[in-house]
């Protein structure tokens, strides 16, 4: 029997048409290959094929450009995020193997493949890379085409190595941040306990507060915050808790009983004690007043995070990490028990969920929610079969292409899962509801029961 | 303003009483129950002149001399004037018509060989004496020019203060003088209340008087009497100097030591009370101390020991005029400047000094302006001022000061947390004591304004409520900082504002929509969407028609404000109206006709108001889908689909017409 092969990624390439115009000299349009191993002449080649399929559909459609190529083996998907540069992923076409009249036969599965999602992937690619270290035009002005080579390599070669393809879904198209509910008063608490950190260290610039991977608070334009939160929650606070669960340096008792707290710098020195101050990643923020360059100092005490992030011309010392750890320390600390009885409340007094699982996202302050994933990491732990998380994303990349105002799209699969898609106000809700012998007027009731307990207090139209 | 930083925060009445100085043929009294001085010439001959602090119980008249006045008291209301000449007896002189009249009468103490220490008017028609053998009570009818026992109290005495106030008379007894009996006159009655001793840190051998009767002072403080007690520590290393112990009786029942306040000096001491706070003067530095039991000090549960609130200050310097002396000779100087912490000094409860020298009696002021300089800890500083009387404009003025945006300001939000809780601490009692006394008023009278303050609150403290933050703190801080748009100070606008909210929401007080008004122009001003959208997100706003109107306006600057207007006004739930228009104007027609079914208003709404905005979208078949469920309507309403006249759809049935030719051409 035939192995079957699954989504992979194939490879991914980053060129500008503008270098490398001279006969000869196409090496220098690409900026970044992947796999790195590939040979030359293939990299160029591709690289040649992209460029005149980019040209050619451009003479049909100047104001749309190409985005995605599809093949029976491959899927590739063209991204352009500054002038002139190009971002291509091109993803093998999974398979299987089916028997058909005694003979294997092997069957491309395009369908598994939704260029919404993929597009998505590819876009978060750049908007990732653009955080930890500036557009690609910014790194040309500040240093040379070196720089930006090596910049890519080094950062994208970590980044595609973890990157999961075949768990990427409609959450990956929306790209929405988690928030915590939480009631005025613990919210006043950590809003003011904010405003106390950026009054007594005017160095601090913005901040932004989360309780496990949940924002509760962000300082950040939206489009910042969405690729910090992402950053946040797939990469640094796992390996944070990893190394807190392993016994690392937790908890520091000081010398009195009532000053025991549990803060510590996630980025930042270690020991506070020593004069290094380790390694702290720099971000380049997009929103606000142009673009900046800021320290990502990041303290812990218990579930709690706050981001701080200082302006890069500020040099840090350790007197500075220590006078914010005696700041930080028992507030944060407080404030983090404050928050987890709250939410213990809180989650206790959730009525039963009925059978229906929902995903939500409202465009206008990333904010998304999902009871049909059940965690946030994002390695395909979901309560639905993957085909019917499939149309979610269908019904987006609908919703998306008509841009109607309102509207509902309601689908029946063969083994009896419904999913119902509504738009409303710039709000998305796809609700998956598994249901044996159901009517649509059923249905409907069913879906208008689970509006009417979630979206009490808001506008949505149904 | 005349004081500077430096200035003084105790002063001397500007109005002074003058009386004729003590000399070898004038002697003078005073009665701390009337305020009254008693200037005595020649034992009455040549006049007797009594200055009071009104016209009315100021007053002059002649008696004869039968000897050196030991003391003389007029009744409260003026009528009866008791004199004392002899150790056994009293003698009164009616005043009944206001003139004096010439017959004196005379009553005795009961036991023979008594002495009276004093005599004291409790009442208008009563009057204690007080013997070294006990206390007497006699009525006094002056109509019958006789008087009438009416309770006695035996044992043997020492001394004894009395505080007119609350009409209680302290007794010593002992040989140490230190066994305290307090006793409360009242309606014809003398309640004995529980003794208590003073402990005396170093009995002398042989024993002898320790506690004298200059170290007692009897006060009302924060509406308790107190028994205040100088007790001089004897001197050498390692004495803690003077101590002040105040005996706090708690609903006029025991006597319990409750506040002790450390002088760390020594010398002679005297005691004024001022507003609640404890003035001590100390003759030698001629400097005063200012402490208040209300704020906090170390405690071992029972007692509290304090530190002044502000250290050694002088009282302002006086300058006395004297009207010019008519000489032919040499002019006088018109202008004395009056030696403070004179020795002729003699201070009387609570707030009196007189120079029996000079012949002047002040009462002794508390200015609170220099005050905000002396004190440096803001938190404290606005907790004392709360408790004085008439502080409202100078609390509101420190509030004003430390709000200011100013670059120092910026830095210091961890005090106005701190001070915010303070202000809100006192304004959440209020509310409740207000909301206690209005049980049973119906919920709609309930105000939260501080104006409806019961006479007779036990507490009558100054309360900054958010309507005094709002109109003198707030509201001008923020126009200010619209002019200098600069730095941190838009920010720490945001901050201050969303500091008070929380410490209101901390103390469960229901938040002002001026307030959040207030709050969403200055995150607007600064083009803090994104905050605002969270603070909306976490319903910190509360939730209004005017409040909406706002986020609507704000959508071509922040295109998210609409969706969060559309979501305050489902939340309100009385503004479906509102919430139709709004789609209607951003041509959502059928959302907005799905809208008016599912809140089931389909039969009110106006037929004319949809197809107009349908047929504004240039769209034929939601204009004819619009047109069609109207028809319905007509239909299930009237039993035809024609619209009525009143309706004025006239142009819309011709358009109807016209879309469908075209269409089925």
């Amino acid at each position: 029997m035939a192995h079957d092969s699954i989504l992979s990624l194939k490879y991914f390439y980053i060129f500008n048409s503008n270098y490398g115009q001279k006969e000869g000299e196409e090496a220098q349009k690409i900026l970044y290959f992947y796999p790195p191993q590939t040979d030359l002449d293939t990299q160029i080649k591709n690289v040649g094929l992209t460029e005149a399929i980019i040209k050619f559909t451009d003479t049909f459609n100047s104001y749309q450009k190409c985005e995605s190529l599809h093949t029976l083996k491959t899927r590739q998907l063209y991204f352009q995020p500054e002038e002139g540069f190009w971002m291509v992923q091109v993803l093998t076409v999974p398979t299987v193997t089916k028997v058909k009249e005694g003979v294997d036969h092997l069957e491309y599965q395009s369908d598994e493949i939704q260029d919404n999602i993929y597009w998505s992937v590819l876009e978060q690619v750049y908007r990732s890379f653009s955080l930890f270290n500036g557009t690609f035009s910014k790194i040309l002005e500040e240093s040379d085409l070196t720089k930006l080579r090596y910049k890519l390599a080094s950062y994208l070669s970590k980044y595609l190595a973890k990157i999961r393809l075949q768990h990427a879904d409609i959450l990956d198209v929306f790209h929405g941040i988690q928030f915590l509910p939480l009631d005025k008063k613990t919210f006043l608490h950590v809003q003011t306990l904010v405003n106390l950190l950026e009054c007594s260290f005017p160095r601090v610039q913005h901040t932004a507060f989360l309780y496990n991977d949940q924002l509760v608070w962000s300082g950040l334009e939206p489009d910042d915050m969405q690729v910090l939160y992402r950053y946040l929650v797939s990469s640094l606070l796992p390996a944070q808790m990893e190394c807190e669960l392993q016994g690392g340096p937790m908890p520091r008792q000081s010398t009195s009983f009532s000053a025991l707290h549990y803060g510590r710098f996630a980025s930042g020195p270690t020991n506070l004690q020593n004069t290094d101050i380790g390694k702290i990643p720099k971000v380049h923020l997009r929103g606000g007043a142009g673009s900046a360059v800021c320290h990502l100092v990041i303290y812990r005490a218990l579930s709690a995070t706050i981001c701080m992030l200082i302006d890069e011309a500020v040099s840090l010392e350790i007197e500075f990490f220590q006078r914010l750890d005696v700041f930080l320390g028992q507030r944060l600390t407080k404030l983090a028990s404050e928050i987890a009885e709250q939410c213990s409340h809180s989650s206790s007094t959730v009525p039963v969920e009925s059978g229906a699982k929902f995903v939500y996202y409202n465009q206008l302050n990333r904010a998304q929610k999902s009871t049909v994933h059940l965690d946030n990491r994002r390695n395909g732990n979901i309560s639905v079969p993957p085909d019917v998380l499939k149309i979610l994303a269908d019904l987006n990349a609908d919703f998306m292409d008509r841009k109607p105002s309102t509207g509902e799209t309601i689908v029946k699969t063969m083994n009896d899962y419904w999913v119902v898609g509504k738009l409303s106000n710039l709000r998305e809700f796809y609700v998956v509801i598994h249901q044996k012998n159901a009517n649509l007027i059923e249905i409907n009731e069913e879906v208008k029961k689970l509006c009417d307990s979630q979206f009490k207090s808001i506008f949505f139209n149904e | 303003m005349d004081e500077g930083p430096d200035g003084y925060y105790l002063e001397l009445s500007s109005s002074v009483v003058k009386f004729d100085s003590v000399s070898k043929v004038t002697n003078v009294f005073f009665d701390d129950t009337n305020k009254q001085v008693f200037a005595v010439r020649s034992g009455g001959v040549m006049g007797v002149v009594v200055k009071g602090p009104s016209p009315a119980t100021s007053t002059d008249f002649c008696m004869e001399d039968k000897g050196p006045v030991v003391s003389i008291k007029f009744s409260p209301d003026q009528k009866v004037l008791a004199i004392q000449r002899s150790k056994s007896s009293v003698e009164f002189i009616n005043f009944l018509s206001g003139e004096m009249d010439a017959v004196e009468y005379s009553q005795s103490c009961k036991g023979k060989n008594h002495v009276i220490l004093g005599f004291l008017w409790t009442n208008n028609r009563e009057i204690l004496f007080v013997t070294d053998h006990g206390a007497e009570l006699f009525q006094v009818i002056p109509e019958k020019k006789s008087l009438k026992a009416q309770k006695t109290f035996s044992l043997a005495i020492n001394w004894f203060v009395y505080c007119p106030q609350t009409c209680l008379v302290l007794l010593s007894a002992g040989t140490l003088g230190n066994q305290m009996y307090p006793l409360h006159v009242k309606q014809g009655n003398i309640n004995k209340l529980s003794r208590f001793d003073v402990d005396i840190p170093v009995v002398p051998k042989p024993p002898k008087l320790c506690l004298l009767e200059r170290d007692i002072t009897l006060a009302v403080l924060y509406g308790e009497a107190s028994i205040i007690i100088l007790r001089h520590n004897p001197r050498g290393t390692g004495s803690p100097g003077a101590e002040v112990m105040v005996y706090t009786l708690v609903k006029m029942m025991t006597a319990k030591k409750t506040h002790v306040l450390r002088l760390d000096l020594s010398g002679r001491f005297a005691i004024n009370v001022v507003d609640n706070l404890i003035i001590v003067h100390h003759q030698a530095s001629k400097k005063s101390l200012m402490f208040d039991i209300a704020m906090r000090g170390e405690t071992d549960g029972m007692v509290t020991y304090h530190q002044p609130v502000v250290g050694l200050q002088p009282i302002k310097p006086f300058t006395l005029s004297l009207p010019p002396v008519p000489s032919p000779v040499h002019t006088e100087p018109t202008h004395i400047n009056c030696e403070l912490y004179s020795p002729n000094w003699v201070v009387f409860q609570p707030n009196i000094i007189i120079d029996a020298k000079l012949g002047c009696l002040w009462t002794i002021e508390l200015n609170l302006q220099p005050l905000l300089t002396m004190i440096h800890d803001k938190c404290l500083l606005v907790d004392f001022l709360m408790k004085r009387t008439d502080s409202k404009p100078v609390v509101i003025q420190v509030l004003q000061e430390i709000l200011e945006p100013t670059a120092q300001n910026c830095s210091h939000l961890v005090v106005v947390a701190e001070l915010f809780d303070h202000l809100n601490e006192v304004y959440c009692s209020f509310l409740q004591s207000e909301m206690q006394s209005h049980i049973g008023t119906p919920a709609s009278s309930l105000s939260v304004s501080p104006s409806k303050l019961p006479p007779l609150s036990p507490k009558p403290w100054i309360v900054i409520d958010q309507s005094d933050m709002y109109t003198n703190v707030f509201s001008k801080f923020v126009e200010r900082s619209r002019e200098c748009e600069e730095g941190n100070s838009g920010k720490f606008v945001v901050w201050v504002l969303l500091e008070y909210i929380r410490s209101l929401t901390d103390f469960h007080i229901p938040v002002q929509h001026y307030l959040y008004e207030l709050l969403i122009n200055s995150l607007v001003q600064h083009q803090a969407y994104y905050q605002l959208h969270q603070l909306l997100q976490y319903h910190v706003v509360s939730d209004s028609k005017p409040l909406a109107c706002l986020l609507l306006s704000l959508e071509s600057l922040y295109p998210a404000a609409h969706q969060l207007a559309l979501d305050m006004l489902k939340r309100l739930s009385t503004a479906n109206e509102e919430i139709i228009e709004v789609l209607l104007s951003k041509q959502q027609i059928l959302p907005a006709l799905r809208f008016v079914n599912s809140v089931g208003s389909v039969d009110q709404v106006s037929a004319r108001k949809f197809l107009d905005a349908a047929k504004a979208t240039d769209d034929p078949n939601v204009f004819i889908g619009v047109f069609k469920f109207f028809e319905q309507r007509n239909l299930r309403l009237k039993g035809t689909t024609a619209f009525a006249k009143g309706e004025h759809c006239d142009i819309y049935v011709k358009h109807y017409t016209t879309l469908s030719s075209e269409k089925s051409e």
